[in-house]
Order: structure tokens, then C-alpha cells, then sequence
């Protein structure tokens, strides 16, 4: 039984059913990082896919844009509680970056340019959920937003859609990422609460 | 790595408030007994959730201000003015409420007392609450670890725990202290208001070199400049942990 806050209304905000159990929606567009804000020059910028046998495929900022790329347009949900709705994104599909990647691994990290890492299952990464992205509601991703390109797995809490990233490890066993070790919760998913351990 | 301990699952607690304290015209102290509580780590926060009579509830994470202290924590809630959980508890929660929150949770932002590096802490209005935490967690070790703390305010009016962050200054044991008014400075002052700068930041004995655990806190940004200023400014960026509150920009 839920204990009831003596004299709380609250306010019902128009979220309906998009909007996970504990979440609330914003219009604005929070930024949560554990560090500082990393710049990454185009110029450097790689991104690397290592397999789980240390194939290595790897595209830099022309080879990378020259990609067939996607207009997408979702809804995130951090595990502080926020929610947006219909964000519009430009980006790479995995499908895409993965197509030509020999591997039966079913585990992935994602790596980013400052260190930061967090895990998902390669299953989570394929058919049309999951995209490399470079653009922001018709212009270049900020740095704060994890430019100059993030990833996008808006199917599951926001920390798994790693700013600043450059490259994803695939392997046969689970690594949990850096969030993941510190009590968040392994996979993630906002319908289901996983936000920290044992959710 | 620093890693505070998250083990197992964290179940809801129902807390009972103890005392309220009003800290600024819009910030408010909560002290909470929280009867379950296995302990916290200085910077660490909790998941509050309030429930109304027909079942709708709504959930946010608050920083802990309080040191380690058993089944006692205090919560500092700075009021939003179109909140819809902090107007709550800033205004309508009463001492003997229930209140349910889980956690600690957050293992990264947090001071570890074991560590001896020097401290430096940066606070951005309301983001001075989970660096308090730090601060008294020191204290209450008496520990001598140098710390020092850097504290953004629009005018004086709006300095949370003026009168406790004074005593600890004059002890003398290390720990130091800086305002930096954004909007309004006291009559006297000799650093005219504006926002923070590297003139602010980088500071005498607490450069690069030294190399000390940084703690940066407050909107986003205020945490983005001094950042990016700390690290132009030569500190290593694996040292400088974050926690932003906001929008971009804001």
C-alpha cells in the first residue's frame, strides 16, 4: 500500500500513456554528465566497432557522414525522472554500422571519448532501435548533448544513449558500464522501473 | 574509482519529519527518521515519492545535505516556482508527516573520507546541498583534509547555511571559503557581482598541481563554465566530477 502524502494533489501533466511509471514530462532538455563536458574535434573524431574475435571496423567524421542516415523522432526518458517527448534526431542506424560486422556476440559496450562506458544487449542495438546520432532538432549535436555524436536508444533509460561516443565492443560476456557498477540497473527499461539494482 | 556501496535492492522506506528548518526564502530543510535506512555516502541522493489520495504519485531525486548519521537524514529543497513536488515540500509538509523515499543512491559523486587529496568543491545556488554533505561529513570525522569551497549565489539573501558554513571557516582546521555574488554583492565587498570566472577559480594552492578532487555542483550552465574553466586551467577532467541540475543553457 502506498503511503498517501497528507494535503498532496499533485499535478497531472499531459503525458497519458507515453509516459513510464515515475516519470514526469519537461519541454526543456536537462543535461546530466559525470564530468566535464569533453570538445571533440571532428578532424579526430573516430568511431570503432571491435568485435568480439578483435575485428576492428572503424569510420571517421567524412566516412561516417557519408553513411545512408535516418530522421528520427522519439521519446527519452532519464532515470532522474524526466521525460520528452517527439525529440527529433538525424543519425546512423545500427543496423547500418553493424550490417557488415561479422559476429554472433550478444553483449555490447559503448565507449565515449572521455571515458564514460555502458552496456546493452546487441539485440537492443538492431532492427530500427538504436542509431548513431549527429543532429539535434535540425542542427549539429551540442557537446553537452553528446556531440559531435551520441547514441540513441530511446527505448531504454537515457544513461544507455551514450554521449560523446566512439566505439562500441562487442563480446560473448556482459561487462557492466559505468553507471551500471555505481547501482543503476543493468538493462534499463523505463516501462518496467529498472532504475537501479534488483528493479 | 571511488565506489560507495549500492548492494541489493533499494526498497521504499517511509521516513517521519522530525523538523523543518527554513534555510533562504525559498529553500527549506527537512530532517527525516527514516527507520530502515542502511546509511549514505557524503553526496549521494534519495528518490522522494509523494502519493495523493486517489493513487497518482510523482517521483524526484533530492541530494542528502546531512553527514552519515544511522537512520537520520536531513533533505535541503530549494522551491521551483512551477514545481509540483518541491512547493510540497517546501510549504505543505509538516513535522510528523510520512514521507517515502528510497536510496542512497549515486555512487559517483561522493566524497570519500579514507581519501586524503585535497578538496576542491564549486557550488551553483542550490547545488551547495549535496557538497554540505561533504563538508559535514569532514567535520564529523575531524577530518583535516584541506577543503575548499566556492560558493555561487545570486545576493546574500540566498546563502544556504550562512551561519554553519562561518563557523566551520573559523575553526582554522583546513577548511576554506569563498562567495562569489552573481546579481548583488554586500555593501563592501571587494569583488564586484558577476558570474563566476577563472579569476574566481583559479586560485593559489589549489591548482593543477596539487591536483585535488574536484566537486562541481548547480545548473547546468554554471557547471558547463566552471568546468571547462578548471580543465583549460590544467586539471585533469578524471578528477572533476559533475552533477547538473536544468537545461542547457539555463
Amino acid at each position: 500500500m502506498p503511503i498517501i502524502s497528507p494535503g498532496f494533489k499533485g499535478r497531472r501533466r499531459d503525458g497519458g500513456e507515453k509516459l513510464p511509471p515515475g516519470q514526469y514530462l519537461v519541454t526543456d532538455f536537462p543535461v546530466l554528465s559525470a564530468g566535464p563536458t569533453p570538445r571533440v574535434d571532428t578532424r579526430k573524431w573516430e568511431f570503432r566497432i571491435k568485435t568480439e574475435k578483435g575485428q576492428v571496423a572503424s569510420w571517421d567524421w567524412a566516412a561516417f557522414q557519408g553513411l545512408p542516415s535516418e530522421d528520427i523522432t522519439v521519446d527519452l526518458h532519464c532515470v532522474t525522472k524526466w521525460s520528452k517527448f517527439g525529440t527529433h534526431w538525424r543519425g546512423v542506424s545500427l543496423d547500418t554500422l553493424l550490417g557488415d560486422v561479422e559476429t554472433s556476440a550478444e553483449y555490447a559496450l559503448a565507449r565515449s571519448y572521455g571515458g564514460y562506458t555502458t552496456n546493452l544487449p546487441v539485440a537492443d542495438l538492431l532492427n530500427g532501435q538504436a542509431w548513431i546520432a549527429y543532429r539535434y532538432d535540425g542542427a549539429a549535436l551540442a557537446p553537452e548533448h553528446g556531440g559531435p555524436a551520441r547514441l540513441l536508444v530511446p527505448h531504454l533509460y537515457l544513461w544507455k544513449s551514450a554521449k560523446w561516443v566512439n566505439g562500441i565492443d562487442l563480446m560473448d560476456t556482459d561487462q557492466p558500464g559505468f553507471w551500471e557498477q555505481l547501482g543503476y540497473n543493468n538493462y534499463g527499461d523505463p516501462w518496467r522501473e529498472q532504475r537501479y539494482w534488483g528493479d | 574509482m571511488a565506489r560507495a556501496a549500492v548492494l541489493g535492492r533499494l526498497t521504499w522506506l517511509v521516513g517521519t519529519v522530525t523538523a523543518l528548518r527554513d534555510e533562504t526564502p525559498t529553500a527549506r530543510t527537512i530532517a527525516l527518521d527514516v527507520p530502515g535506512w542502511r546509511g549514505h555516502s557524503a553526496g549521494q541522493h534519495v528518490d522522494v515519492r509523494l502519493t495523493a489520495e486517489d493513487g497518482y504519485s510523482a517521483q524526484r531525486s533530492y541530494s542528502i545535505a546531512s553527514a552519515p548519521d544511522g537512520q537520520r537524514l536531513e533533505l535541503t529543497i530549494q522551491r521551483l516556482e512551477d514545481g509540483e513536488v518541491s512547493p510540497y515540500l517546501s510549504e505543505t509538509l509538516e513535522v510528523g508527516y510520512p514521507l517515502e523515499l528510497r536510496g542512497p543512491i549515486g555512487g559517483w559523486f561522493v566524497w570519500d573520507p579514507g581519501n586524503p587529496a585535497p578538496v576542491l568543491l564549486v557550488a551553483g545556488g542550490s547545488g551547495i546541498v549535496p557538497l554540505m554533505s561533504m563538508v559535514r561529513a569532514r567535520a564529523q570525522d575531524a577530518s583535516t583534509t584541506p577543503f575548499r569551497l566556492i560558493y555561487s549565489v545570486r545576493s546574500p539573501d540566498q546563502i544556504i547555511y550562512g551561519p554553519e558554513l562561518a563557523k566551520r571557516a573559523a575553526a582554522g582546521d583546513g577548511f576554506g571559503l569563498t562567495y562569489i555574488y552573481t546579481r548583488t554583492a554586500p555593501p563592501g565587498s571587494d569583488r564586484p557581482a558577476g558570474r563566476i570566472s577563472a579569476r574566481d577559480l583559479v586560485i593559489e594552492g589549489w591548482g593543477r598541481r596539487q591536483r585535488p578532487a574536484v566537486f562541481v555542483c548547480g545548473p547546468t550552465g554554471y557547471v558547463e563554465a566552471v568546468a571547462s574553466t578548471l580543465t583549460s586551467a590544467g586539471h585533469d577532467p578524471g578528477r572533476i566530477k559533475t552533477e547538473r541540475f536544468g537545461p542547457t543553457g539555463s
